[in-house]
């Protein structure tokens, strides 16, 4: 497929791959082999094929670049999962992998075409062409739907399993190059417990390829010295093949691998992240066979592949030398090297590699990468004589060459710090990137801090591992040293950046931007950088800029005449490197609380409904009667109560004690209703509003004793109640203690006429006669040896009884309920009955009956406020608003045709076309034989008899009637019994 | 995430916390329409130190938190009657 030679070189070339085991795996459908430790891109490239994927506008062929998962030109899809780094994803048996973002094949893309047009398709098109002319709109929008996004998303994917793992540690040291290894050992061995966090699958970082001017045998020593002892460091854990994508406040940080997200919490951070290595700007420098000098050291030590047969060196720094001798060491004949620099920095190194017989043009440049017919590798290279003033000169010639290495530099990837607060400035001095504004709790080191000399760069571990134990108050006993270096200012060219008239010179691989389009964002009055990079997208891309905002400011500054000290790359934002949604969702919970009786439900033909967190019976399907419809069952569950007798499971309402001096105050500040004068042994309705007057909670208080209330809230107010509760108290400081006892009683509402009877049958110390026990008592005592709270509350217009019964015994004692009760026909009743039941009374639901607005007199529960309190939340709202016309009533109402359509929860009642309320709650009540529900009117529609419109589905008007409640026994006779 | 400094359950991460608006004074049941409205619908929004209710959901833990809203720096927590019992003395010391 390709005219690459490329091949393995022999050991001890390949470091990370084992030779020993063949892997098989596909490409764009085609099969190769490669070695355990090859990444799919080195693996692919040990086969000869570069490309990778196609660029996102031009559609240019494109290949790793960096080697090192920093790049976006080496994104594949694997599967459903579009984006994967292909320099980073270990080739595994049967690993099938496509190339992205092109129309035909990836090595014949008929959107190719589209560099052809690039002159149509000039910077900020995006911004201009959508309008004019008139119209044209939709036709961009066909184009932009088909060309937007990377990748191909699977709407079917299978789940795949994620999760979440916390650590902690003192001190966290991202990166594990020579400066990580450096601080680690440095932390940890003044008794720091650490964690080294190494995106890459093995440590060592650079030690792993760079020579650093020295003989590759001393890097690799030092390197398995190192390694050797943070391995053997009980102080030290490792964590490999984990990308630290972001850096939150107070040192959280998040790692992710690929089905886990680690959350650490560490005390310190050390930033060990190193630098990412800068592309020279020249005519076609984007394709496959140009290369930094750290991806090809990459590809030949830690892979063993050989990266081209006859190459070209471009060079501004010692590092471009050292590319030289590997690339000599391996066999691979070097054309020339071509010196950006007017005078050489290091003689020596030039005059070492010329008398291996390299030539060395001093003050040239490569002007032009010379592409093979198809732009998927290259052919060789024009050469540029440069003036003193360091512009290309028209003096010219060819070399050729299938691959030149470029090395100008590098950026420091200071991403991860910005995201703490540290922010990236232009140093003058040292042509790169500063990182200032570290957060606290943290430093620097390595090449991320400017320290390029390997022993500057292990001083500079150890210094800031030394730092990070003293932040911790231990005390090390090494003291820290602060070696020469040169710093960034010997490896980076101030300006590698050699425009060509034809263009194509990219400075943003990601996004396809050329020289000429950010002087022309400049010339549209784009000239900040932040409103370049927006005009242009320079720097928008997967890579964040990494490989682009550093040659980006140059180009913006210089052409804007601004200084370019000083200035600072555009906000870095999390995720580092793009990261799958699994990831982030992790496992999928949804809690769940059940009702001590719910195996019993279920057992007994329960269908369940949500009721919050909780899951309650909705109505009981039986097992005997299958033919039955819903509504006849909750049909002959309301007439089992209303007939004989039911028994409800309520243990989801809430629960919570009040004891203290100040317990009835506390009671009468926070509801609206009165409660001092309370008798003990007495349950009185609570109504609960907010600041704004508006209802937020009911229940009933039972009190116990003249220090103690024992009191109910709704299901789902339960937690707000009680923390609200709290809250106020924090302020008013009153003597009580309040304590959510929701599960710790459940609840069972046992009701219906004959429930007396069922009561009377069960050994207790309770009396549960009539005079004994009238409406609305409360008595302790014992059930069959069982502690319960019992109390007479109207809950369904019955005579009943509620029993709140400790958590574990309350299973014990609803099955005692059913057993003594069988007798009377007792039967379990479930929640649309219980509403259907309740509606009949004219009982609201908090929450579906009322909203926001809904203040006491609006839901004609005014008798439930007492004005004559000095206190209560929400009394001065309430008090205000009476002075206003109320603008709405919650009032009961029948249909006039209980035949016709039936209206629904929420449908509008409206008057001369407009809104003036809602229904919300509505039934069939087999007791009044007709449909009857709650809504809200306009006040002049409050008055029994009056009669107005309900809009329903389809628009059709439905007749109602206004009614007074309660519907059924309007007297509360009945459970008052 | 922040840590929180609970003065209940000592530092904890910020998810375990909700918040709950300023510590304000309430009005006097009788106050002007305007006066309660204010209180009720108006949040001060300030930009630099603020006293905020927060509370440690686990625990249903209420307490204050003295916080910098620009620069997100958490200056102090304190127990509700720590905190209403230092105002009182700073009143004190106004008004003498």
């Amino acid at each position: 497929m390709s005219k690459f030679t490329t091949s393995r070189l022999p050991e001890p070339w390949g470091s990370v791959i084992n030779r020993d085991h063949t892997i098989s795996f596909r490409f764009e459908g085609k099969g190769y082999q490669g070695y355990e430790g090859d990444t799919l891109a080195s693996a692919l490239a040990a086969n000869g094929v570069m490309l990778l994927s196609r660029s996102f506008k031009y559609h240019r062929p494109r290949g790793a670049f960096t080697f090192a998962g920093l790049d976006a030109n080496s994104y594949v899809q694997v599967g459903d999962e579009p984006n994967v780094l292909a320099d980073m994803l270990p080739i595994s048996a049967g690993l099938s992998a496509m190339g992205q973002n092109y129309l035909g094949s990836l090595y014949r893309d008929h959107a190719v075409h589209a560099g052809r047009l690039s002159r149509f398709l000039p910077v900020g098109f995006y911004y201009r062409a959508f309008f004019r002319p008139k119209g044209i709109w939709p036709l961009w929008e066909r184009f932009f739907r088909r060309a937007a996004g990377l990748g191909k998303i699977n709407c079917n994917a299978d789940e795949a399993y994620f999760d979440k793992q916390y650590l902690f540690a003192d001190v966290a040291v991202i990166g594990g190059g020579p400066a990580g290894l450096s601080a680690a050992l440095a932390a940890a061995r003044a008794g720091a417990n650490v964690l080294l966090i190494e995106e890459a699958a093995t440590l060592g970082g650079s030690l792993n390829y760079a020579r650093f001017q020295r003989h590759r045998r001393d890097v690799d020593s030092l390197r398995d010295s190192l390694i050797g002892q943070v391995e053997q460091n009980d102080n030290i854990r490792v964590l490999v093949g984990a990308t630290c994508n972001g850096w939150f406040p107070d040192n959280w940080l998040a790692l992710s691998r690929p089905n886990r997200l680690y959350k650490l919490r560490a005390k310190h951070v050390i930033a060990c992240t190193g630098s990412v290595e800068q592309a020279m700007v020249f005519r076609n420098n984007d394709l496959p066979g140009v290369l930094p000098a750290s991806g090809t050291q990459r590809l030949m030590r830690l892979y063993g592949i050989c990266p081209g047969s006859r190459a070209v060196v471009a060079t501004a720094n010692a590092e471009g030398y050292d590319v030289v001798l590997d690339l000599l060491e391996a066999g691979i004949s070097v054309q020339a090297v071509i010196d950006v620099n007017q005078s050489a920095a290091s003689p020596e190194l030039v005059e070492q590699v010329s008398t291996m017989g390299v030539a060395v043009h001093q003050a040239c440049t490569v002007g032009e990468a010379i592409p093979r017919t198809g732009l998927r590798s290259i052919t060789g290279v024009v050469i540029n004589k440069l003036a003193e003033s360091g512009e290309a000169t028209g003096e010219s010639w060819q070399l050729d060459c299938d691959l030149l290495v470029t090395s100008v530099g590098y950026a420091p990837l200071g991403q991860l710090v910005c995201h703490a607060g540290g922010e990236l400035i232009y140093d003058d001095a040292l042509n790169s990137f500063i990182v200032t504004n570290v957060p606290p709790d943290s430093g620097l080191a390595g090449s991320v801090n400017h320290r390029y000399a390997l022993d500057a760069v292990l001083a500079d571990g150890r210094t800031a591992g030394l730092d990070a134990a003293r932040a911790l108050g231990l005390n090390p006993e090494a003291d820290s040293q602060i070696m020469p270096d040169s710093g960034a200012g010997g490896i980076n060219h101030p300006y590698p950046i050699y425009p060509h008239r034809k263009g194509k010179d990219f400075v943003d691989f990601d996004e396809d931007q050329t020289v000429a389009d950010l002087q022309n964002a400049v010339a549209d009055g784009f000239e900040h950088p932040e409103l370049a990079k927006r005009y242009s997208t320079v720097g928008m891309g997967p890579s964040q800029g990494r490989l682009s905002s550093l040659n980006a400011l140059r180009i913006v500054q210089r052409v804007s005449g601004d200084h370019l000290a000083g200035a600072s790359v555009t906000t870095q934002r999390p995720p580092f490197k793009p990261v799958s949604f699994g990831v982030l969702a992790g496992r999928s919970f949804e809690p769940e609380r059940l009702t001590p009786m719910h195996r019993w439900h279920a057992d007994n033909g329960a269908v369940f409904m949500p009721a919050g967190m909780w899951k309650r019976p909705a109505y009981y399907a039986g097992n005997k009667d299958r033919a039955a419809t819903v509504a006849e069952q909750v049909a002959e569950e309301v007439a089992v109560i209303r007939g004989n007798v039911g028994v409800i499971d309520v243990s989801t309402l809430g629960g919570i004690e009040i004891r203290g001096p100040d317990a009835a105050e506390f009671l009468n500040r926070m509801y609206t209703f009165a409660y001092k004068k309370q008798p003990v042994g007495r349950a009185r309705y609570l109504l609960m509003t907010d600041d704004t007057g508006g209802i937020v909670d009911d229940g009933v208080a039972c009190r116990l004793d003249d220090e103690h209330f024992y009191i109910t809230t709704t299901t789902t107010g339960s937690d707000t109640v009680y923390r609200n509760m709290l809250r106020r108290n924090a302020e008013w400081g009153l003597e009580i203690d309040a304590l959510n006892v929701t599960s710790t009683y459940a609840g069972m509402n046992i009701a219906g006429p004959m429930s007396r009877q069922v009561m009377e049958k069960i050994e207790s110390d309770m009396d549960f006669s009539k005079d004994a026990f009238p409406y609305l008592a409360v008595r302790q005592g014992t059930i069959n040896g069982i502690p319960v709270i019992a109390m007479r509350v109207g809950f369904v217009g019955e005579l009943g009884y509620e029993l709140h019964v400790p958590w574990t015994q309350a299973l014990a004692m609803w099955k005692k309920l059913i057993a003594v009760g069988a007798q009377f026909g007792i039967r379990p009743v479930g929640v649309e009955a219980q509403r259907v039941l309740r509606l009949e009374k004219g009982h609201i639901i908090i929450g579906q009956d009322t909203d926001s607005l809904t203040m006491p007199r609006d839901a004609a529960l005014d008798w439930a406020v007492t004005s004559s309190k000095p206190y209560f939340i929400g009394k001065p709202a309430i008090g205000l608003s009476e002075t206003r016309p109320q603008s709405r009533l919650l009032v009961g109402f029948r249909l006039l045709n209980s035949d016709g359509p039936v209206p629904e929860e929420s449908h509008l009642v409206v008057r001369d076309d407009a809104i003036v309320g809602r229904v919300t709650s509505v039934a069939w009540s087999e007791a009044l034989d007709e449909v009857i529900g709650l809504a809200y009117v306009a006040p002049e529609q409050a008055e029994s008899g009056a009669n107005f419109q309900i809009k329903v589905s389809q628009g059709l008007m439905v007749a109602a009637q206004t009614v007074q409640t309660p519907f059924y026994d309007p007297e509360n006779l009945r459970q008052a019994l | 995430m922040k840590i929180i400094d609970c003065p209940l359950n000592g530092p904890r991460n910020a998810q375990e916390f909700i918040c709950a608006g300023e510590v304000k004074q309430e009005p006097s049941q009788d106050a002007a329409i305007d006066e309660w409205a204010d209180f009720v619908f108006l949040e001060n929004n300030l930009k630099g130190v603020v006293h905020e209710w927060w509370c440690h959901v686990a625990s249903s833990y209420w307490f204050v938190v003295t916080r910098d809203t620009a620069t997100e720096r958490i200056i102090a927590t304190y127990r509700p009657d720590e905190f209403f019992a230092s105002q009182r003395q700073t009143e004190g010391a106004d008004s003498e």
